[in-house]
Order: structure tokens, then C-alpha cells, then sequence
């Protein structure tokens, strides 16, 4: 409480605490997280691949997805962005580039991190590989991978793969 | 126009538990199919689905976009969402029947209560400025109203422990409550207060949850259901915010929403009420003018399995299943919102 200019303020911030679960369905992706696997899972009505199965559910078809399929670890850049603006609480150094990238063997793309080459060469159908944090570093998180590199395949044709995004 | 005849014609609710390790989307998924089946129908007949949930309650901002992955969005679907309790999809449900657009909705509502500190939680319900920075929590505030509803002579705390009784009792029929105490209501009475004047029976037991209603129009609702939920009349009445503002031993909201819905025209055999703390449930029955032939909350109410947010679509279910099985002609649904019953919505049902 202050009233230096006359004005009565009263700071009342608000916190709570909440359990948070994964659910049994989404586990098998968070688990394999742990032991540097990205494990996906697929639809038992359209067979389309998720990774990550978030919720654990097809969202087009309303079924739980029982499967757990191992995708990856290389994929395909899909889209991407380069990001120029400074932002507070940036940790990577301007420019750099944020993609959206079809793993191996999924229908969905996820969004990563592109380093190891200069911005200007990323492109749409870049095959690109994770590059993992040290191991003591792990959690069940998606931030265990540091980021995405080029492996310097080829590029895959865009429109040639069946995805579901 | 006049108004089209709107009924509800299946009902799906979730067993209560604690803790659930099962995501909102888990929960919600199985009721979704079982209503469907139930009802006989596909995804693809439903022409509008609407949801009720509470964004807090999860800790995630748009924590209910997710829950359309419950429902299935291709092909494409009309989708709405409430940030309130599933009762008041409902409504916006038989709005969107009313116009004429659809014939067939689906409403669904899920809460996992006790994921956090739900009597926390709901503070954040309070007026912003002068009430939630406190923190006061719902069971003090009912405590507050519940101590001048004593002293007005309004309520008793004999009444209040028959109340608990009667629920528990009740719940222990009911497969989606979790069973409450064997105790007598002498043995209610001499259990220590929680807050005072209330007592641990004399507030909801928090549950995680999750329920679904099919409501249909006219004919597809005759073709749906053997003995559909008929909606007579159904009305949502609010009072201030300002707690200091209004009467604490009465409810003029529910008094009104419970004339507009046309309550006192006939006998009620069944009334499904959303009181969360016994007093509450007195306080509503007088405001409604519910007589002692009214069978009150057969299901145990929410007194004995309290998921938020889910807790008056789930008295919806109850009291249109009692038209289904015939063991009601005319029955009441109630669900209420806010802090010491500021919002009442009132449903009066009928079957044919
Ligand atoms: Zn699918």
C-alpha cells in the first residue's frame, strides 16, 4: 500500500495451484520424451498419425487413439517463419527461424526450432533432424530437443506425402 | 411465431470421482458416445453442440477448444461454448432450437473439481474489485449467508442436517454420486462446524465429472425418444453482484425464474435443485414455493457429488430421466451460478 501522490494502491495479486494430468492417452508421448523417443499415435478410424497426440483423441474422428507408432526423429520443413523482432525474455539470437515440421511417419506437423544453417536457406521441403539437449537435461517435455538442423538430404517434394494437417 | 416444442430426449453422465488422472477431453469423449448411442443417433445428426466448462478450473486459457476434439469436427460442425455451467448451454442449445435452424443438439458439460482449489477457484466469480481480492472463498460466504438465515428464523440447522440426510441417503442410489455417511441427523448435528454455522455435510462434495444431454425439436423428438422430457417453460433470472446489496435469506432470482417457468401452474412431482450447501436447497424451495408433495432431488443432488460446471446439467439429466422411466409426469431442473445463489435458472419438464 502506498500513498506517496495522495492515491491509496493495493497490490493483490492472484495465484492458484492446480494438479495437472497428462491423461492415460497422451502418457506413452511424454514417457518416450524422457528417453529421447518421439512416440505418436494413430487413429483407429482414419489411421492418420499425431504427434504429439494431444488429448490423446482424433479430433476429426472423436475416438481415443490407442496405437503408439514411433514417428521420426528426421522431417520435412512444411512452413516456416523468420523471426527478426527482438521480444522481452528472447533467449535465441535474432534472426531465427521457427518451422513447422512433418516428422517421419506422421500426418501432423509439430513446431520447432531451425539452427545450424543461416535463415535465408531454410525452405519448404528442408529435411532437417533434432538436435537433443544432454541427457541430464531431460524431461518430459519437447524442449529436451535444443532444436532442428539440415541433414542435407534432398529435398522432399511437398504434396507427395498424405497428411492429415 | 409461437414457440416450437423443444424436449430432452437422452441423457449420459460420468460416475463421480476424485482426482481423475483422465484429461477433460477423456472424460467428456465416453459420455459423448454413450448419449449418441443411446439416443440412436450419429455425430453427424447433431446440428449444434454446445459446452459448458470453466476455463479456471483447468488453469488453461481456451482449455475448452480442446474439448471440441471430444466432439469431432469434420466435417464441419456449429459449436458454442458457455464459460459457465452446462445447464446454461442448455439453454443456448433450446435458443438455437427455437429458431428454427436445427432439429437435433447436443449439450455437454465437464468439470474436474478437484484438480484445484475449487472454493478458491470460484472466488474468482465474486465482484473483482471489492470481493475476490479478499479471497473470502464460497464456503465462508455461504457460511455468512447460512449464520442470517438462522438468525432470521428461516432456516434451522435441524432442517439443514434433514436436508443432508435425506441427500445422502438418496445418493447412495445413485451409481454417479459417491455415497455419503450412514449417520443419523442427531449424529449430523453433533459433528464439529468446518466454517461456522456449517458443518462438512452442510456443503457439496467435490467431484470430477462429466454429463451429456440430447434435446430435439417437435417430431424428430417423438421419433427419438419413447417418452421425451417435454420443456415447458425454462428462465434464468439474475441477482447484483454486490453481496451487501441484496437479501441473504431469500432468493428474488430464483422466486422470478421460477414463476416465468411456470412452476406454480401445476403440481412439481419431481425437483432436481443445484444447492450447493443445505441451507441453499430451504432457501430455494421456498423461493420456487415448492410444496411437501415435491419429491426434492432423488438423485442425492449436489449436495452428494458436486462437479462444478457440470453439476446442474447433471439435475437436467436426473429430472428428465424420471419422465423418461414415467416415474414423474412433471418435474423441475434447476442449476445455479455465482456466489450464494446470484444466478438461478429454472426448467419445468413434462411428459406426455
Ligand atoms: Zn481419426
Amino acid at each position: 500500500m502506498s500513498e506517496a501522490d495522495g492515491l491509496m494502491r493495493l497490490r493483490l495479486p492472484i495465484a492458484v495451484t492446480y494438479n495437472w494430468s497428462a491423461g492415460p492417452n497422451a502418457t506413452s508421448h511424454l514417457a518416450g520424451l524422457m528417453e529421447g523417443k518421439l512416440i505418436g499415435k494413430r487413429c483407429p478410424s482414419c489411421s492418420s498419425v499425431y504427434f504429439p497426440a494431444r488429448n490423446g483423441v482424433c479430433p476429426k474422428c472423436a475416438r481415443i487413439l490407442a496405437e503408439d507408432v514411433t514417428v521420426g526423429p528426421k522431417g520435412t520443413i512444411t512452413t516456416f517463419c523468420i523471426v527478426n523482432v527482438p521480444f522481452l525474455g528472447q533467449k535465441i539470437k535474432l534472426p531465427y527461424v521457427a518451422a513447422q515440421i512433418l516428422l517421419d511417419g506422421a500426418d501432423i506437423s509439430m513446431q520447432h526450432l531451425i539452427q545450424e544453417c543461416e535463415a535465408e536457406d531454410v525452405r519448404i521441403g528442408m529435411r532437417v533432424e533434432p538436435v537433443w539437449k544432454d541427457r541430464s537435461e531431460w524431461g518430459p517435455s519437447m524442449e529436451n530437443i535444443e532444436h532442428f538442423r539440415p541433414t542435407g538430404e534432398p529435398d522432399q517434394v511437398m504434396g507427395s506425402e498424405s497428411g492429415a494437417s | 411465431m409461437g414457440l416450437r416444442d423443444i424436449a430432452i430426449v437422452g441423457t449420459a453422465q460420468r460416475p463421480s470421482e476424485i482426482n481423475s488422472t483422465f484429461t477433460s477431453v477423456e472424460l467428456l469423449l465416453p459420455i459423448i458416445q454413450e448419449v449418441l448411442t443411446k439416443v440412436g443417433i450419429e455425430r453427424q445428426d447433431i446440428g449444434f453442440w454446445c459446452h459448458g466448462s470453466c476455463d479456471y478450473m483447468s488453469g488453461q486459457p481456451f482449455s475448452f477448444v480442446a474439448a471440441v476434439d471430444a466432439i469431432g469436427a469434420w466435417p464441419p460442425i456449429i459449436e458454442s461454448h458457455v464459460e459457465a455451467d452446462g445447464a446454461f448451454a442448455l439453454y443456448e442449445a433450446w435458443v438455437k432450437l427455437q429458431t428454427g435452424e436445427v432439429d437435433v443438439a447436443l449439450v455437454f458439460s465437464n468439470g474436474k473439481t478437484t484438480s484445484g482449489p475449487i472454493n478458491r477457484i470460484l472466488n474468482l466469480q465474486t465482484d473483482p474489485y471489492m470481493v475476490a481480492p479478499l479471497w473470502p472463498g464460497f464456503d465462508v460466504l455461504s457460511a455468512l449467508q447460512a449464520r442470517a438465515c438462522l438468525e432470521a428464523g428461516v432456516v434451522t440447522q435441524r432442517q439443514m442436517a434433514e436436508v443432508a440426510w435425506r441427500s445422502q441417503r438418496d445418493g447412495k442410489n445413485n451409481p454417479f454420486t459417491l455415497s455419503g455417511t450412514e449417520m443419523s441427523v442427531d449424529e449430523l448435528l453433533s459433528q464439529p462446524f468446518t466454517v461456522d454455522p456449517l458443518r462438512a455435510h452442510d456443503c457439496a462434495i467435490p467431484v470430477d465429472g462429466a454429463n451429456a444431454i440430447i434435446l430435439a425439436a417437435g417430431d424428430a423428438a417423438r421419433r427419438l425418444a419413447k417418452r421425451p422430457a417435454w420443456i415447458r417453460g425454462i428462465d434464468h433470472r439474475i441477482d447484483t453482484q454486490r453481496l451487501g446489496a441484496r437479501s441473504m435469506i431469500e432468493s428474488s432470482s430464483a422466486t422470478i425464474a421460477a414463476q416465468k417457468a411456470g412452476v406454480g401452474k401445476d403440481r412439481i412431482d419431481v425437483a432436481e435443485l443445484h444447492a450447493p450447501y443445505t441451507h441453499q436447497e430451504l432457501l430455494l424451495r421456498q423461493a420456487m414455493g415448492l410444496s411437501e408433495s415435491t419429491h426434492i432431488n432423488p438423485s442425492g443432488g449436489a449436495l452428494v457429488a458436486n462437479p462444478a460446471m457440470a453439476a446442474g446439467l447433471a439435475r437436467f439429466a436426473e429430472a428428465a430421466e424420471s419422465v423418461f422411466s414415467g416415474s414423474a409426469d412433471r418435474v423441475l431442473a434447476h442449476c445455479t451460478s455465482g456466489p450464494l445463489l446470484q444466478q438461478n435458472l429454472v426448467c419445468v419438464m413434462e411428459g406426455e
